[in-house]
């Protein structure tokens, strides 16, 4: 009892500097805040979303440093120093990544609660291997769930941005 | 060229591929207070006392709620079951006892979600456990009751007797005795927790943001639930991350929101529910166990007559209960074409989670049990799955039900030739023969099931014939916007099933324009959008209801249009045609380059009305259309009466092969046969029958709310429950036939819950498997643990019996 009223008032909050999206952010934040909290609560980016408590469902995936994170299962503070990519990232100048055009194209998301994660799921994918065979592209993405897709649609997302990104 | 049949790209996706969608958790007002609920850690206890005074002294508390506030401010949700269930006081807390593991006992509002659960820690409940009943007929002996005040735990109880079952008996060739089946618990989940954001405004108003996807209804329900008039609560929802009838009653937890706020002079509170609460307390699918079930057979193992009493599991409280004790006989007779039916239909409490609407709710429960029993009868007679099936299937159509529901069209035969051939039948049949001489485990399972869709509300009557509901209706409003844009409201609320799409596509075919010119607004606002009381996201509808409603505002809308711009230019309505010209959509008049626009009628109406000269009044380019299906209103004492227009079907085939070593079963093919009539947009409609297959592969081999003798619940993470990942799903050979409803306008037929078909296949596949090792199929879920237990203790002996 006396360490969670020690907690809430005593512990000194921290100070974070994380870079998203190309952005430098400093925060002062509770030591026990969770990135995932700190990128929606504190920056607003609230593309990335939380669907557990357990690590298993990936709605939370960001990159830090280029490596797929579930960011519900990292401190702020872990990252403190990192660089993060998250959904909002992926549109450069107005253009879509081929990932996002290819996931509404393929209709890979319905009610589109696990988009963002899988999407950094994806390029995570994709970023180690230009060409994924079917088998590849279910590996890489079994630590997203979707609910809604029952995910062949997105199997097929994922082949045609592969294609798209060789080409370009 | 035509909109409906293509698939052109979701209006919904701009957004959510962006990371902008708005989910109820996305809104982060300034100062909002963050709800937590403290829950009850048994499945069966008496509340002595709460002390929430070390909670209450946390710096960063708000407020502390417990049953006092509720009882102060709360009047019980209204019941739908007859007395003595009527009596049962729901309210969003516990007040002196606790029904179900993970029941809220209060809720801390902070200024931080860590500091909520740092305070909700230092509230002192004092329990006294009770005994818990967890086993529906344990329920229904009452010698444990959930609710003390109603004296029982039994909620319905009711017989469908239909034919003459006694006289088919007497005469039947072969009578298959089944002694018990169980369909086991298990929900949809979506992704997206429960959520709100509640505001008492000092005006006395609730507002809510949220992710319910019945809001219409959460509001008849919640507004007397906060003793409110239903005017002064309006209910909000955006974006929805899934919902698949599991988020039809979180207005139960909304209220705490609400009474935070009240109790915080107003300020905005959020309640964000965490996956375990959710698997705790969000509510299940109903659990089935069917007893005493007798099949009459003729000679040719053409089924005549079935009896057999079926015991539903409700959990601790009947939220949407006990509807589900008449839904399940939309589907009555399943696929097929016996006469003779008598079904004792009963419902108890349990100390379990409440049961909330599931995808295919309740009449997968009786598809699964009527296919069950076609393929064990099939199998102790010795007739094979499909030539069952073809004995025994429904042709002729439109076809009455015994219990007087019309199966509008559907051709099951072709539906299993289609799936043979996507399978490649005969090659996995001697696979199949091949493999079982070496020793191996292989089955084919077929499961053919139904969607009904577009309720008769007539049929709660049956259930309560006190409710004042019958008949069903949806809502549209169409407008010309002042700068011509065309606006669409509609009444439902959508989850993911893409109706702004939908919609869009029906009236760009009406005014022969581009989808991409038509705005259907997002998400559903009790103050913005029209809606009914049957509004809303639910029971496979939208195709019918929600766009026969748009189709209807869009003829009333071009009525208005037509006269309005034969009047400006002088022309008869019969000349002008729909278009787009230079100046974006149009009238014109044919054969000419005399046309107005849609900016300039709306103007003449909205702005510069004199024009008009006082011609016109009935003009107002704003119309709203409500649909209402020709339903009437069922004989209750007699249980008959037609209780869904459409009926959608799904013909699945899996062939499986049980692992030795793990007792897995994997799925070596698997086909997939839709009929959803016409279809609006295939894109769409392909993606909802994926996704309620994999639902229904991982609810079949995976996903199960378990709990223990102390109503503990096993399952109650992600990571215990394992919902279906990428890496446990088979390539599904999907394909499509099309028989037009003829009580649809369009021909479509509602669809997208798919009717819990693989759940029914992969119990035939497995028994198909195993019939051989002595193994019946009795319980919808065949994970390795149950196989195993069948492999070690074959049941056909007990389970079965043939006269
Ligand atoms: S929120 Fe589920 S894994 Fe992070
Ligand atoms: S689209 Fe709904 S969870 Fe994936």
């Amino acid at each position: 009892m006396s360490t969670t009223e020690t907690a809430a008032q005593d512990i000194p909050k921290v100070a974070v500097e994380i870079t998203v999206n190309g952005q430098s952010y400093r925060r002062e934040v509770e030591p026990r805040t969770l990135l995932v909290q700190f990128i929606r609560e504190e920056l607003r980016l609230t593309g990335t979303h939380i669907g557990c408590d357990t690590t298993y469902c990936g709605a939370c995936t960001i990159l830090l440093d280029g490596e797929p994170v579930k960011s519900c299962t990292m401190l702020a503070a872990q990252a403190d120093g990192g660089e993060v990519l998250t959904v909002e990232g992926l549109e450069k100048d107005g253009e879509l990544h081929p990932l996002q055009t290819a996931f509404s194209e393929h209709h890979g998301l319905q009610c589109g609660y696990c988009t963002p994660g899988m999407l950094m799921s994806s390029l995570a994918l994709l970023q180690n291997n230009a060409s994924p065979t079917e088998k590849q592209i279910r590996k890489g993405i079994q630590g997203n769930l979707c609910r809604c897709t029952g995910y062949h649609n997105i199997f097929k997302a994922i082949e045609a941005a592969a294609a798209e990104m060789r080409e370009d | 060229m035509s909109w409906v049949g293509k698939s052109p790209r979701r209006k919904e996706d701009d957004r959510l591929i962006r990371g902008q969608g708005l989910f109820t958790d996305d809104e982060l007002g300034e100062g909002m207070l963050q709800l937590y609920i403290l829950r009850s850690p048994y499945a069966h206890a008496k509340i002595n006392s709460i002390d929430t005074s070390a909670a209450e002294a946390l710096p960063g508390v708000a407020c502390v709620l417990t049953g006092k506030d509720v009882l102060e401010h709360c009047d019980p949700y209204m019941q739908l079951a007859l007395e003595p269930a009527a009596n049962i006081q729901d309210y969003p807390l516990a007040r002196d006892k606790i029904h179900f593991q993970g029941e809220p006992v209060a809720a801390v509002a902070a200024e931080t979600v860590g500091l909520a659960m740092d305070a909700a820690e230092l509230i002192d409940v004092d329990y006294d456990m009770l005994d818990a009943v967890l086993d529906v007929e344990e329920a229904l002996k009452d010698e444990i009751l959930v609710h003390d005040n109603i004296g029982t735990n039994r909620t319905w109880q009711g017989v469908y007797e239909y034919g003459d079952v006694d006289k088919a008996f007497a005469e039947a060739a072969h009578v298959v005795k089944i002694d018990r089946l169980h369909f086991h618990r298990y929900s949809s989940t979506p992704l997206e927790n429960n959520a709100c954001v509640a505001e008492w405004t000092r005006q006395g108003t609730v507002e809510f943001l949220c992710n319910n996807n019945f809001p219409g209804f959460a509001k008849q329900l919640l507004a007397p639930g906060l003793r409110l008039p239903i005017e002064n609560v309006r209910v909000r929802t955006y974006d929805v991350g899934g919902a698949f009838g599991n988020k039809i009653w979180n207005y139960v937890y909304m209220a705490l929101a609400a009474l935070a706020s009240r109790k915080t002079g107003g300020r905005r509170v959020k309640w964000a529910e965490i996956r375990t609460e959710h698997m705790l307390a969000a509510g299940h699918g109903n659990e089935r166990t069917y007893v005493d079930t007798e099949v009459a057979l003729d000679k040719d193992g053409v089924i005549t007559a079935l009896r057999s009493r079926h015991l539903d599991d409700c959990g601790a409280y009947t939220r949407y209960e006990p509807l589900g004790c008449v839904i399940f006989s939309q589907v009555l007779p399943a696929t097929y074409k016996l006469r003779n039916i008598r079904i004792e239909m009963n419902q108890a409490v349990t100390n379990k989670c409440p049961v909330v609407p599931n995808r295919g709710y309740s009449r997968m429960q009786q598809l699964w049990f009527m296919e069950r029993v076609v393929d064990i009868c099939g199998q102790e007679l010795g007739i094979p799955a499909d030539e069952m099936r073809l004995n025994n299937y429904i042709t002729d159509f439109p076809y009455e039900t015994p219990n007087g529901c019309v199966y509008d069209s559907g051709n099951y035969p072709a539906m299993l030739d289609k799936a043979k051939e996507l399978l490649d039948w005969d090659k996995w049949a001697a696979y199949r023969d091949q493999a079982r001489s070496e020793g191996k485990h292989v089955g084919i399972g077929i499961g053919t099931t139904l969607d009904s869709g577009t309720n008769n509300f007539g049929q709660a009557q049956i259930m309560n014939p006190h409710l004042p509901f019958s008949g069903n209706s949806e809502a549209c409003i169409i407008r010309l916007d002042f700068d011509g844009a065309v606006v669409v409201t509609l009444g439902t609320g959508p989850s993911g099933q893409g109706h702004e799409t939908s919609a869009s596509q029906v009236v760009a075919d009406e005014l022969n324009i581009d989808p991409s010119m038509v705005t259907v607004r997002s998400g559903f606002d009790t103050n913005w959008n029209t809606f009914v009381g049957h509004s809303g996201s639910y029971a496979s509808q939208f195709a019918v209801t929600g766009l026969s409603a748009v189709h209807g505002a869009c003829q009333k809308l071009k009525t208005e249009m037509r006269k309005l711009a034969g009047f400006l230019l002088e022309a008869a309505e019969e000349d002008l045609e729909f278009g787009v010209g230079e100046e974006g959509p149009q009238l014109k008049v044919k054969g000419t380059d005399k046309a107005v626009n849609y900016w300039y009628l709306s103007n003449i109406v909205n702005n510069n009305n004199a024009v008009l000269q006082g011609a016109l009044e009935d003009v107002t380019l704003n119309v709203r259309h409500v649909y209402r299906p020709p339903f009437n209103v069922p004989d209750v004492e007699k249980k008959f009466g037609n209780l869904t227009l459409t009926y959608a079907a799904q013909l699945h085939i899996a062939v499986v092969e049980i692992d030795p070593a793990t007792c897995r079963v994997n799925t070596l093919a698997y086909a997939a046969v839709d009929d959803c009539g016409t279809v609006i947009n295939p894109q769409i409609a392909h993606g909802q029958v994926h996704g309620a297959t994999v639902h229904g592969i991982g609810a079949a081999i995976m996903e199960a709310f378990d709990y223990d003798e102390g109503g503990n619940l096993l399952t109650a993470t992600f990571s215990d429950y394992c919902p279906i990942t990428s890496m446990n799903i088979p390539d599904i050979a999907y394909g499509n036939i099309e028989t037009p409803s003829p009580f649809s306008y369009n021909g479509a037929k509602g669809m997208g819950e798919g009717g819990g078909a693989p759940l029914h296949t992969m119990s035939a596949a497995v028994q198909d498997a195993l019939h051989g090792a002595g193994v019946i199929v009795t319980d919808s879920f065949v994970s390795p643990p149950r196989v195993y237990e069948l492999l070690q203790n074959p049941n056909r002996e007990t389970a079965v019996s043939v006269g």
